[in-house]
Parts: C-alpha cells; structure tokens; sequence
C-alpha cells in the first residue's frame, strides 16, 4: 500500500502556507514583514506557493535602518520586481529627522530599538492590519511563547501573559479597530529546518550567507564588517578574512563568522554542526536575560 | 543516540512528532525536557552558558535545565511553568515539537491547547510519589483530546535505588486508573531525567528493563496511521483567481486537507450548499498532485463553475460529514469570567464562522475523577462542560474521535474578541 506521510519539511510548509492563506482570509490589509534575512525570504517563497498561479496579494514591508548592507538592498529590489509585488519602506532615518525617534549614543548605540517606532507607524500609516513575520520560536526564549496569531493592542504592544490561546488550526483574528495581529508562519521551524528548506527549493538568497573576504574587526566574540558606522575602538584593527554571516540585519550589529561555506550544502553542514545559536552574535540580545521579551512587548519584530 | 544526533541531513525521510508534556511540580518535567534537548545535541553553547550564569546568579549548586525552557520573566521569576512553550529537537530520524505545559489546575486550559495538535502525551510521575491526582488530571485531558499515544516516564528511580518493584507498583496503579480512559497506546519507561537513565541512552543500572529508552520510544513509535485517511474533507480558506491572461479562468479552491484522499475524477459536493462537481485539478505550486491527503495545502479545481467560498468544505458522496444548527460538544471554558447570560458567540471550526448561543449545559466534568456533575452548572475558567450550542447557520463538522481538525471548534466571545472556549464535536 501506498504510504501516506509528508516529511517534516513537508508538513511544515503545509502549515505555513495554511497560516499565510487564513491571514489573507481573514484581515483587509495583511502585508510581509521582510527584512532581507533568510527568514522572510523563506516565508515570502511560501506566499509565493500559496497563492500561485495568482501573484502574492499584499505587500512587503522593509523597515530600512539607514545601516545596510547594500547587498541586501539590491537582493530586495530584484525580489520585489520578480514578484510584481508593492514595497513599502519605513525609514528609521525619516523618523528620526521627524522627531519620532532618538538617535542613541555612547558607545552601544544602535538604531535596532528605534525600528520598533517606525515599524509602529509604518503599520498605522498604511493601515496595516496582519503584519506577517518570519520570527520562529526556537530563536529565543521569549519568542518560543509566541503565538501564530499574536494580537497587538492600539499602541502596537505584545502582552506575553494574556495571550489568546491557540488550539488545533483555528486561529482567531478577531480585533478591534486600531489594534493588529502580528503572524509567524514559520514559528515551528528551527535554523537547521529553513536550511534545508532553502537547498530542498533552491531558494535564492543574498551573497553574504556565503563565505567571501571581508574587512572586518573581531568585537564581543564576533567579526564586525567595516562599514562606514563602524567606530574602531582603542587597539582594534580591521582584518580581512573568509567569512558569512548567519543571520541579516542592521550592519553595525550583525556579526559573521570566520567559514568557507560557499555552497548551500557546505552551509547546512556548517550550521548541523555548529554550537552556538545564530543569535549568538547578535548584540542586541545580550544586553540582559529578557531582553527580547522587554523589546517585543513594545512591538518589536 | 551518538555525537551526531543534530545532523540532520537524511531530511527526506524524516518524519514530525509533535508531543505534550505535563506532570505535577517537581515530578522533573523541566529536568526531562532539558535533558531530551541537551542529549540530542538540541542546545548550544551560548545557551548553556546563559543557564549556567542564570543558575550561578541564583545561587544553585547544580545547572538548572529548566532555565531553558521557563522563558518568560515571570516564569523565570517564580520559577514555575505558567503558559505553553515550544521546544523543538531533532535526531537523524525524527524532527519532534515540544509542547511544554504547566500542571496546575488552574492552568488546564494552556494543557488543553498543548494537547490539541500532539500526537503524543508524557506523563511524568515521581516514583516516590506514585500516581497522584494530576496524572489522571493529564491523562485525561490526553484522552478527551484523542491523543494517540501516552508514555508514562516513571521518574527518580534513582532515589529508590532503581528499584523494579517500585516501578512495578507505580505501573500497576496506573493501569488501574487506565481503565477508565481512552487511549489504545499506553507505555511505561523508567527513569532518572536528572542521571541520564533511559531517557536517551539505555540504563545500566536497570537490567531488569527490558524495554526501550524514551527517545528511542519517540523515534520509532509508529504515528502515520494516526491521521484519518478514509473520510474526504477540504474546507476552503479561501478563492484563488490570478488576474493575469493566461489564468483568466482559473478558480482555485485553496486549503489544506483534514481527512481522506482526493483524486482528480472524484466525485465531489459542496457542503452546506450540497451542490456537486467532479474534481478536474490538485494543484500545487510545484505542479498538480495526482492524489492528495492530510495535511497537505493544496488549491482544487473543478469542472463545474458553482458558487464555492470560504467556510464551505468540499468532501466525498461516500462519507459525508453532519451538517446541523444544534451541536453537542464537551468544551474546556477558557477564559476567566464564565459565560455571560445569553451571550453570543463567534463559532468557529475549519475555516466556517457562525453565531452561536449556549442553548443548554448537560454537566459538568470533575477532571480529576470524570464525574459528571449535572447539579452545579454555572461555568468556570478551567472547567469541562458538555453543552448544546444552536447556531445562525449550519455547521459542518464529524465527531471529534473521527477527526481532530473537522470534530473542533473554538468559541469567541462577540464584545471581547478573547477565544473563550475550545470544544470537540460530539
Ligand atoms: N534525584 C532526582 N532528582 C530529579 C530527577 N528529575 C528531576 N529532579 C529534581 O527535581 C526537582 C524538580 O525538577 P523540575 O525539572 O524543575 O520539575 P518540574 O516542576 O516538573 O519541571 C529539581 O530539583 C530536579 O533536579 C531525577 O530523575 N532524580
Ligand atoms: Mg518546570
């Protein structure tokens, strides 16, 4: 008899695509978080398949720190053209010149808190009602208590300890005006799960997942790339070395690794065996314990 | 399990085995979980190392495996489990999902949603302690929501010198409560969560246990029969038309299918409507499907153009699910304050949305004896209930024990918009 199971991966991008389809069906103006990461490219690759041969129906949202690289930029364009869907960019830039938003200082500084503003009104501008994102809960501890459907009140803030429960498939997305949902799709997804998904479709992905040579200083356990953000600090030197990086973000806060990962296979092989999460060697997660709970509860990513 | 359990590059054949967990305070769920993740290579360095710092900074002797999964600050601070947190590990075999879940009775709502999408439960008892009223509270809440299988891990044999009798005693009380419930697939594993023993690695200081360890239970335990493959179901989530040329005419009826096998050539009807078509396409992304089964997201086609939306489902003349406005399901009140005197509600189930009013309540259920008390019925957060709901439109549904996903529904209370209860289909 013929055996009827999905594989893992399978059966995860069956639940993804059913959660991006209810969020179509039940909001008026869902749009795709995308950052230009691996995660929200995956989870637009998924809205591609769930609504084809139909173009995906609502738009990307970039929220664009003024720190990137440009590499994620030119990858972004070429996507969205690809796709013929709509861009919606929210300067961290404007929101600042507008007053919106406090530049930070000191040594520490970075513009990842401020993006939670211009996210916020990004959101409210465009009359944003289902925000999809492509965070998954074995990230971060704060995150594994996500739900799929997660509601946002009218200041766009997360209350961990009053969430809705979520049973079998059915997700309620019910509101009241002026309130959102923020949806992960790919919540039940671990690193090692969206690269293998990623080789399985042959996703493309920006160049600096792959091993290149890069001008970078060694900080806080990570190789910083040079950019023109980047502050040398007293007896740092820039090094140039065979490096990637596992996860996309902000350029003054997103560390690479030394690799010669230059294949998707050599990748999945690198991260199977590697010991340290992707998060890792991120900055702005080891500023304390709950520092991503405190973040998401404002309305964070 | 060797050194490499975290490579998990045989993906083809790797299957999903979501599982709860639930045991009373201290009986080591946390220890166990931990230990699923910390012995199958699931856990990092960097992460070890916040646990040890966090573990140092409360002045512990030993490292505490529960700081990794007590996420929330104040669960970190109490120390206690409070909501569901997932947790995910992964061995050549099998990618499993974790649904860790509080004890509490206060909290059986958040191990009613754990349990909803787990294909297995464990059960945790101290074997100093035996069975205990929260392991048939669990077991319970296992077998009302038709999960599968129980593995009940007989924990802390080494504070009774890994004793056979001792286990033995703990199994023989349990098959006794057993009895009165439902599950087909009971098994008992004995443990240290804190030494190791028999949770990945088989024990040594056990010969007397003949049988497997847990992890090597989870691998193997066999689940793709689990799902119901005779009786057809597809409800639509939602109208797929490409405005582009050369789709001009597509309609494709996108969702993901909860039961059965569907074929192009089928013969199909459109519940509640009972209109009627043939199947002309499965269509996926990566090409049509010649056949397509649960859980699969797949867009169907037909060959006749009849007025098919959301919430209707789309299912085989040989099996035909009921269609009704009076419902009879067990629900599990979730929300704090009780109904509200003849308050409406959002009924949802598959992706249908219908207005629905508590038309009786039967009894209540003692979930920790499966009394049914039919005296008091006022209801309360946290209580089992079998009511009877009508509803504005008909409902299309199959009694939960035939199917999971067309037997469930949730309610929504109209004012609040907070889910407030979550029910299976009598
Ligand atoms: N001796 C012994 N102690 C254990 C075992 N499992 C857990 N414990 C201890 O029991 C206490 C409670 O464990 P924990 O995992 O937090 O229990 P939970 O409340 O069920 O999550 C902790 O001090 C553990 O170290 C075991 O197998 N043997
Ligand atoms: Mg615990």
């Amino acid at each position: 008899m013929h055996k009827y199971y999905l594989t893992h991966l399978q059966e995860l991008e069956s639940e993804a695509i059913y959660i991006i389809r209810e969020v179509v069906a039940q909001f008026d103006r869902p749009a795709i978080l995308f950052s230009g990461g691996k995660d929200s490219i995956v989870v637009t690759h998924l809205a591609k398949k769930a609504f084809w041969p139909a173009k995906i129906p609502m738009p990307l949202i970039h929220i664009d720190t003024g720190h990137n690289f440009p590499e994620t930029m030119e990858f972004r364009d070429k996507l969205v053209e690809n796709l013929g869907v709509q861009l919606i960019v929210g300067s961290v830039q404007e929101s600042i010149d507008k007053g919106r938003a406090v530049e930070e200082s000191g040594i520490n500084a970075s513009r990842n808190e401020l993006q939670i503003v211009t996210l916020l009104d990004s959101i409210e501008s465009h009359k944003i009602d289902a925000a999809i994102g492509g965070a998954r809960r074995d990230e971060e501890k704060a995150r594994a208590k996500e739900r799929f459907f997660s509601h946002r009140d009218e200041f766009g803030q997360w209350d961990p300890k009053n969430q809705r429960p979520e049973l079998w498939n059915i997700f309620n997305g019910r509101k009241r005006m002026g309130e959102h949902f923020r949806v992960f799709p790919i919540s039940n997804w671990t690193e090692m799960d969206i690269w293998n998904y990623i080789l399985q479709e042959n996703i493309a992905i920006p160049s600096l997942y792959f091993a290149h040579q890069r001008d970078a200083v060694y900080r806080d356990n990570t190789w910083l790339p040079a950019s023109e953000f980047l502050q040398l600090r007293e007896g740092e030197t820039i090094e140039n070395k065979l490096m990637r990086f596992r996860t996309l973000g902000d350029i003054t806060i997103t560390g690479g690794i030394e690799s010669d990962a230059d294949t998707l296979e050599k990748i999945v092989a690198e991260v199977s065996a590697t010991r340290s999460t992707e998060r890792g060697n991120r900055s702005d997660d080891k500023r304390s314990d709950t520092s991503m709970e405190d973040r998401k509860k404002q309305g964070y990513f | 399990m060797g050194p490499n359990a975290r490579s998990e590059k045989h993906t083809t054949t790797m299957e999903l085995l979501r599982f709860t967990t639930a045991g009373s305070v201290d009986d080591g769920k946390s220890t166990l979980i931990g230990r699923l993740l910390y012995d199958s290579k699931s856990i990092f360095e960097d992460q070890m190392e916040a646990v040890k710092q966090s573990s140092e900074r409360k002045g512990l002797q030993h490292v505490d495996l529960s700081l990794l999964t007590d996420g929330l600050r104040s669960e970190r601070e109490q120390g206690i489990t409070i909501d569901v947190a997932y947790r995910y590990f992964a061995t050549p075999k099998r990618k499993f999902i974790i649904a860790d879940t509080p004890g509490h009775i206060q909290y059986t709502r958040n191990m009613v949603t754990g349990a909803s999408t787990a294909n297995l439960a464990l059960v945790l008892i101290d074997v100093r302690k035996g069975v205990v009223e929260q392991t048939c509270r669990h077991s319970f809440i296992a077998s009302l929501l038709k999960i599968p299988h129980i593995i009940v891990c007989v924990n802390k044999m080494d504070l009774v010198d890994y004793s056979e009798e001792a286990f033995n005693k703990v199994v023989e009380q349990y098959e006794a409560f057993a009895a009165k419930i439902d599950v087909k697939d009971i098994r008992f594993v004995p443990m240290s969560a804190l030494a190791g023993d028999n949770v990945v690695n088989d024990s040594e200081n056990m010969p007397w246990y003949k049988g497997e360890s847990l992890l090597h239970t989870l691998e193997t335990i066999h689940i793709a029969s689990d799902e119901n493959h005779s009786d057809a179901r597809f409800p639509v989530q939602t109208v797929i038309r490409p405005h582009a040329d050369e789709y001009h005419d597509y309609r494709g009826y996108a969702g993901r299918i909860a039961g059965g096998i569907f074929k192009p050539g089928d013969k199909i009807t459109v519940l509640p409507s009972g209109l009627t078509s043939v199947i002309k396409s499965i269509d996926t992304y990566s090409g049509p499907v010649e056949e397509a089964f649960a859980p699969m997201s797949v867009s169907i086609t037909l060959e006749d153009d009849i007025d098919v939306s959301r919430g209707d489902m789309i299912v085989k003349d040989d099996s035909e699910p009921q269609v009704s406005q009076d419902l009879d399901a067990m629900i599990c009140w979730m929300a704090t304050r009780g109904p509200r005197p003849g308050a409406k509600y959002h009924l949802k189930t598959t992706t249908r949305e219908v207005m629905s009013i508590i038309k009786e309540v039967y009894y209540k259920l003692d979930i920790n004896t499966l009394e049914k008390q039919e005296e008091n019925t006022d209801i309360k957060m946290n209580e089992m209930v079998k009511i009877r709901l009508r509803t504005t439109q008909p409902v299309v549904f199959d009694e939960y024990r035939k199917n999971r996903i067309t037997g469930s529904l949730i309610l929504v209370d109209e004012s609040t918009n907070e889910t407030v209860a979550a029910g299976t289909f009598l």
